[in-house]
Formats: structure tokens, C-alpha cells, sequence
């Protein structure tokens, strides 16, 4: 079966294709979200040594990792638009950002709520946190830089810089609990070792996780549709959605 | 089952304020995304609205003239 892929890579065909999308993403998030505390908060039991406070990890981890796999897929389209000169591509990076770097300070929150009671102090300037801290601030000026410049196709093409450089940071804060001797603990789950929590924990966590995605997915859609919209009101395409009412 | 009451459950062995501190902010943050891309998107509702009002008012004007 012979799929054109590249037809979605059109503004006017990912506007409607998104539109369809974003429900059921948001159908399954909502589900996943509800199952996930549920097993969260009731499933799974009180941890030896830190007691209840270790139920921060059902957000703490989940943000942590979006943060970090979110700038990836932004520097990703910035990238593509960077060298391919498709809009769409610029379109989603700049989508993206802003949902990243609420993640980014959600696992900065969360972990200094937890760290306070556990380590006894909000903040530490170690690898982990420093470099995690960094990425928010790559977020916060890859949104700036756009929003400084009038040409939305010039604010693209200074931000994949931004964006790209910025990649660096990722596996620095990755790496960086074993690279450096950090406050912060090691990884929670890896590939090679048999996980270090209850099965019930992990299994809240890993619920949370895929809920995240379902809801980055579905804000992001959303937000791509608005960008493309602002961006493309003088088109045709547009004209014609308006004229059907099909605009929503 | 974890819990024998709902104030058991809300103070989460003394660290509700850490714990529900987390949770709140989170959601805060949810919401608050949620509604920042409706008000973008209504505010170019708006827009388009006038657009359209513009482009009626402009075909009236050369029927007229």
C-alpha cells in the first residue's frame, strides 16, 4: 500500500489531519492520566525509606524525561527546517517549545519539593540540577530569540541555531549523575539492570510516562494549528476553510 | 488498600505540603497551557471575523460605487 507521506507536510493538510488527531489523543491522555494516579496513589505502597514524599516520582520522572526528549524532537524540526526550508517543520518546532519548557520547570518544582524533605535542601547547584536548569533556559531563549524577530521564516532559522547547539546539553544532563559525583541519585529505570522500585511503582510511573506523551502530542497539534493559522492567513486554503465554516 | 482515612491520605505521612505542592503546581501548569492556546486561538477568531467583515464591507463599497 502506497502512503504519501509528504502530503501531510503541507500546512493545509496537517491543519485538518491534526484537527481529527487531537481528540483522540486527548481521549487517551485523560484515561491514562486518571489509571496512572490511581495506581499512583493507591496501588502502589509506601517506600521504606522515604515514606509518601517518593510519590512525587509519578511527576517528577515523567516531566525529567519530557523535558529532555521534547528538546530533542524541537531541535529535530528545527533542524529539517533549518535544511529543507519546509514551513511546517518550523511551525512544529516553535510549537513545541513552550510545552517543553513547562515541563522543564515542572521537573525543577517538583524536585525541589522533593529534595527539600529529602536531602534538606531546595536546591543544589550539581550537575543534574545545574544542567537541567540550563535546558529550561535554552527553552525560555529559543522562545525570546522568535519572539524578537519580526519575520516569522528569519525568527525560524536563527532559532534551529539555538535549538541545534542546544542539543548538546542533553546528554550532559543525562550522563551527568554518572560523570559527576551529583546530590542527585542515579537513573531510575535503565535497560541493563532489573528495576530498583516495586513493580506497582514502576508501573504508576511508566502509566504517567505515556500519559505525558498523550498529552504533549495533543497540546502541540493544538498549538501547531493556531501557529499555522497566525501564519497563513493569507493563503487560499485558508480562505476556502473560512468560507465552508470549517475553520474549527 | 494504603489508606484508612482521607486525612491520612491528604497529609501523605507529613509531607502533603511536598507532595501536593508538586501535584497543584502540575496541574496549574496544565490548565494554564490549555487555556493559553484557547485565548491565541479565539484571539484569531476575532480576527478572522474581521477579515471577513472587511472583505463584505469592500464588495458592498464597489457594488455601490
Amino acid at each position: 500500500m502506497a502512503i504519501n507521506w509528504f502530503k501531510y507536510s503541507s500546512p493545509a493538510s496537517f491543519y485538518s489531519l491534526a484537527g481529527k488527531m487531537i481528540p483522540v489523543f486527548v481521549f487517551v491522555s485523560v484515561i491514562l492520566l486518571v489509571a496512572g494516579l490511581y495506581v499512583g496513589f493507591f496501588v502502589a505502597p509506601t517506600d521504606f525509606q522515604q515514606g509518601e514524599a517518593y510519590r512525587i516520582i509519578f511527576i517528577h520522572v515523567p516531566a525529567a524525561w519530557m523535558s529532555m526528549f521534547l528538546y530533542v524532537v524541537m531541535a529535530f524540526w528545527a533542524g529539517m527546517g533549518l535544511a529543507f526550508n519546509t514551513r511546517l517543520s518550523s511551525m512544529l518546532a516553535t510549537a513545541i517549545a513552550p510545552t517543553g519548557a513547562m515541563f522543564t520547570f515542572i521537573a525543577l518544582w517538583t524536585g525541589a519539593l522533593w529534595g527539600k524533605p529529602m536531602w534538606g535542601t531546595w536546591w543544589v547547584w550539581d550537575a543534574r540540577l545545574t544542567s537541567e536548569l540550563i535546558l529550561f533556559f535554552l527553552y525560555i531563549g529559543f522562545m525570546s530569540l522568535q519572539a524578537a524577530i519580526d519575520d516569522p521564516r528569519r525568527a525560524d532559522k536563527a532559532g534551529a541555531i539555538i535549538a541545534l547547539v542546544g542539543v548538546i546539553n542533553i546528554p550532559i544532563i543525562y550522563f551527568s549523575v554518572q560523570w559527576w559525583n551529583t546530590l542527585h541519585q542515579g537513573a531510575s529505570v535503565s535497560i541493563n539492570q532489573a528495576p530498583a522500585m516495586a513493580t506497582t511503582m514502576l508501573t504508576g510511573m511508566l502509566i504517567m510516562v505515556l500519559a505525558s506523551w498523550m498529552y504533549s502530542i495533543a497540546v502541540i497539534l493544538k498549538r501547531t494549528r493556531v501557529i499555522i493559522l497566525e501564519r497563513e492567513s493569507h493563503t487560499t486554503w485558508v480562505a476556502d476553510l473560512q468560507k465552508k465554516g470549517a475553520l474549527l | 488498600m494504603i489508606w484508612s482515612s482521607w486525612s491520612e491520605f491528604f497529609s501523605m505521612g507529613g509531607y502533603g505540603l511536598y507532595v501536593w505542592g508538586s501535584y497543584i503546581v502540575t496541574f496549574m501548569c496544565i490548565v494554564g497551557e490549555i487555556l493559553l492556546i484557547s485565548n491565541r486561538r479565539r484571539t484569531l477568531e476575532k480576527q478572522y471575523s474581521h477579515i471577513e467583515d472587511l472583505d463584505n464591507n469592500e464588495t458592498k463599497n464597489e457594488t455601490t460605487s
